[in-house]
């Protein structure tokens, strides 16, 4: 039956504690994916499906970031390196040890995990802007290995080749991921699996302890939460998801180079922006925020680049009007909407569960 | 009888600044303990230091044999302790549910096969703690089985505290003397043997004060919680406690029954500052009355019977 939240009773506390907790959310939930996963490739051209993958590879990352940032409240403005030290860890196995792609992935996570594991560290001592601080400096340190590293690619610069993604189990498949469709089934199935993921840990003790000390470390604490080896577990949970979005990122880019440059401080800062713009400490937000800003730039170049003919200017500096637009962006959400894109859905789905009785 | 809770020469300096200074205490099993004084007499202070917030420069703290001086604040559950706080540090942005919920957070870890002991249990534990996060963004199985199960204690909570029409509420939403009784809920659901409550009706009105005595009245006597409380209102300490300790510029005065405090010249003396009589004179010259809060003290004292008085 399907019914709104109104009126609906559960029988067991494993079915109050649903993720979905409606049969109308459970099918619109899984109808969606469904869809996407049979619409994009059909009816989307090779451009789009490319935009696609992009905000998939955000929507791991930035939900990786949210673990982190939204959940426990512990800031790190080192995620684009994590994501780095995923796609070079992968691609370097990959193209000097032969070692397949997705067998790659998760090792490049791990690794990630690790240093987001040993980059938490100081979150014992240090808090707010201190260790925005610390995690950035491991940032610049990380892209700097990044810039230095030939001596690990054996290449001439650090930019690393990659061959295409392939999933090879002697005898019973071999399967190359070439074309943008391939990829966005694969990332497809890794957000869903991501987002659920997560959606699952902040549900049980682990969740309930991250946001237990974002609100309140001393009496988390006193209440038996381990407050410095859960933060360490956001840092290692957090990086590996962002391990896991730069290793997609690389397979991405499966048909040229992987370079330092893709994973500097703006890719940190991106995240931090769609994290915060998508709502913080919200799954669903920070699908949103990955959704909306990456498709914004796209929509907007076009848009731009659309005035060539009568307004010249426009078109010439579209990056400083990208950036300033950006900017405008982010402080007019930390204004006016802190709870993000999240909190405006949440509004409008309270006005059409209400209504007509109430606004 | 032995005390369950035993704290001698208690020393807590800031710099210079000493809050508490050689203050000694018993309490009893199973009884209600009140600590009295004037403000910034090192009340809190005290209950920070038993609950690991500071760490206390000299003295000792014993509860139940462990000391407690070498308990890390995050195993002060396990040891049994929990406690309330005078500003409400409740996880705003929870559920009153997912608040009870942390309170039973060190009791949730993963034990596989419960029988097992020495080695092999740290070592099982150890593989539990491991698993743990895999385990839960699959939620299966046995993750599924214990959020259902806690779920079940801390409903058993919120009925005891008559919480049930707002376990979905943030707490944030909550009105205060609300917040106040899911703090106590919050401290309760660790299963405490002995409950440390700040202040724990600051603020509240009659009625709202009524309910939370009756709260404690109850989980002391079904339960068989200890409990040591910081209270400004008289007339709640006089009827709730077996046990007064008064502190006074981080000093302690006496402990005593409440009859005994009311009659002693220094705890008068502690509240109504050294010469009241000569004080009393000059206000009345001046026409203005920094004394009646005293006053009020006093009357209080006069007018409750004291616990063992009822019996």
């Amino acid at each position: 039956m399907i019914v709104t939240r109104t009126g609906q009773f559960k029988k067991s506390y494993a079915a109050d504690a649903a993720i979905q907790r409606t049969n109308l959310q459970r099918i619109a939930f899984w109808g969606f994916v469904v869809a996407m996963f049979v619409l994009v490739p059909r009816v989307l051209s090779t451009v789009w499906i490319n935009n696609v993958n992009q905000v998939l590879i955000a929507v791991v990352g930035v939900t990786g970031l949210n673990i982190l940032l939204g959940y426990t409240g512990q800031i790190s403005i080192g995620h684009g390196a994590f994501a780095g030290v995923g796609a070079f860890t992968m691609a370097v196995l990959n193209n000097r040890w032969h070692v397949p792609m997705l067998v790659g992935l998760p090792i490049g996570a791990a690794m990630a995990a690790l240093l987001g594991l040993a980059v938490g560290i100081p979150s014992l001592r240090v808090k707010g802007l201190y260790l925005a601080v610390a995690t950035l400096a491991s940032q610049e340190i990380l892209s700097w290995f990044f810039e230095h590293m030939e001596w690990l690619t054996k290449q001439k610069t650090s930019s690393v080749d990659v061959r295409a993604a392939w999933l090879h189990i002697p005898g019973i498949l071999n399967h190359k991921f070439k074309t943008d469709t391939d990829l966005f089934y694969l990332f497809g199935v890794i957000a869903v699996v991501t987002v659920l993921a997560t959606e699952n840990l902040m549900r049980s003790r682990i969740g309930r302890a991250f946001v237990a000390i974002r609100d309140r470390e001393i009496a988390a604490e006193i209440a038996g939460v381990n407050a410095f080896s859960y933060k360490l577990l956001a840092f290692t949970i957090s990086a590996f998801i962002a391990g896991i979005a730069g290793g997609m990122q690389a397979l991405l880019f499966s048909r040229a180079q992987i370079t330092p440059s893709q994973f500097d401080i703006n890719l940190s800062i991106n995240w931090l922006a769609m994290n915060i713009i998508g709502g913080l400490g919200s799954v669903p937000g920070a699908i949103y925020g990955a959704t909306f800003l990456v498709l914004l730039p796209i929509e907007l170049r076009n848009w731009i680049t659309s005035f060539r003919g009568s307004y010249r200017w426009l078109a010439d500096h579209y990056s400083q009007i990208q950036d300033v637009l950006f900017g405008l962006i982010i402080i007019g959400f930390l204004i006016f909407e802190p709870d993000g894109l999240n909190a405006i859905w949440l509004r409008i789905r309270r006005f059409f569960t209400h209504w007509p009785f109430a606004a | 009888m032995d005390a369950q809770l035993s704290i001698s020469k208690l020393t807590l300096a800031f710099g210079a600044v000493r809050a508490l200074d050689g203050v000694s205490l018993d309490v009893a099993p199973g009884s209600i303990h009140a600590i009295i004084g004037p403000n910034g007499a090192g009340k809190t202070s005290l209950l920070n230091c038993i609950s690991r917030v500071y760490q206390p420069s000299n003295g000792a703290m014993r509860f139940e044999g462990h000391d407690l001086s070498r308990v890390a604040r995050h195993n002060l559950v396990r040891t049994g302790i929990a406690r309330t706080f005078q500003n409400i540090a409740l996880f705003k942005a929870m559920s009153v549910l997912d608040n009870v919920l942390i309170g039973q957070h060190s009791r949730m870890g993963l034990h596989p096969l419960p029988g097992a002991s020495g080695l092999g249990r740290r070592l099982l534990d150890a593989a539990g703690a491991a698993v743990e996060p895999l385990a839960s963004c699959l939620y299966f199985g046995p993750i599924r089985a214990r959020e259902a199960a806690h779920r079940a204690e801390v409903e058993d909570v919120l009925e005891f505290l008559e919480l049930q029409q707002v376990r979905r509420r943030p707490v944030g939403e909550l009105a205060y003397g609300m917040q106040k009784r899911v703090d106590l809920a919050r401290a309760l659901a660790a299963r405490p043997r002995l409950l440390l409550l700040d202040e724990p009706m600051a603020g509240m009105n009659a009625g709202e004060k009524e309910e939370m005595v009756r709260f404690i009245r109850e989980t002391n006597r079904e339960r068989g919680v200890t409990t040591v409380l910081i209270e400004h209102d008289m007339g709640v300490v006089m009827g709730l406690s077996e046990q007064i300790t008064v502190l006074d510029f981080g000093r302690k005065i006496m402990t005593g029954t409440p009859a005994e405090v009311r009659v002693n010249p220094r705890v008068i003396e502690a509240y109504l500052g050294e010469d009241v009589t000569r004080v009393q004179e000059e206000e009345a010259a001046a026409g203005v009355s920094a004394t009646e809060s005293g006053a009020e003290f006093l009357t209080a004292f006069e007018a409750v019977p004291s616990a063992e008085e009822r019996e």
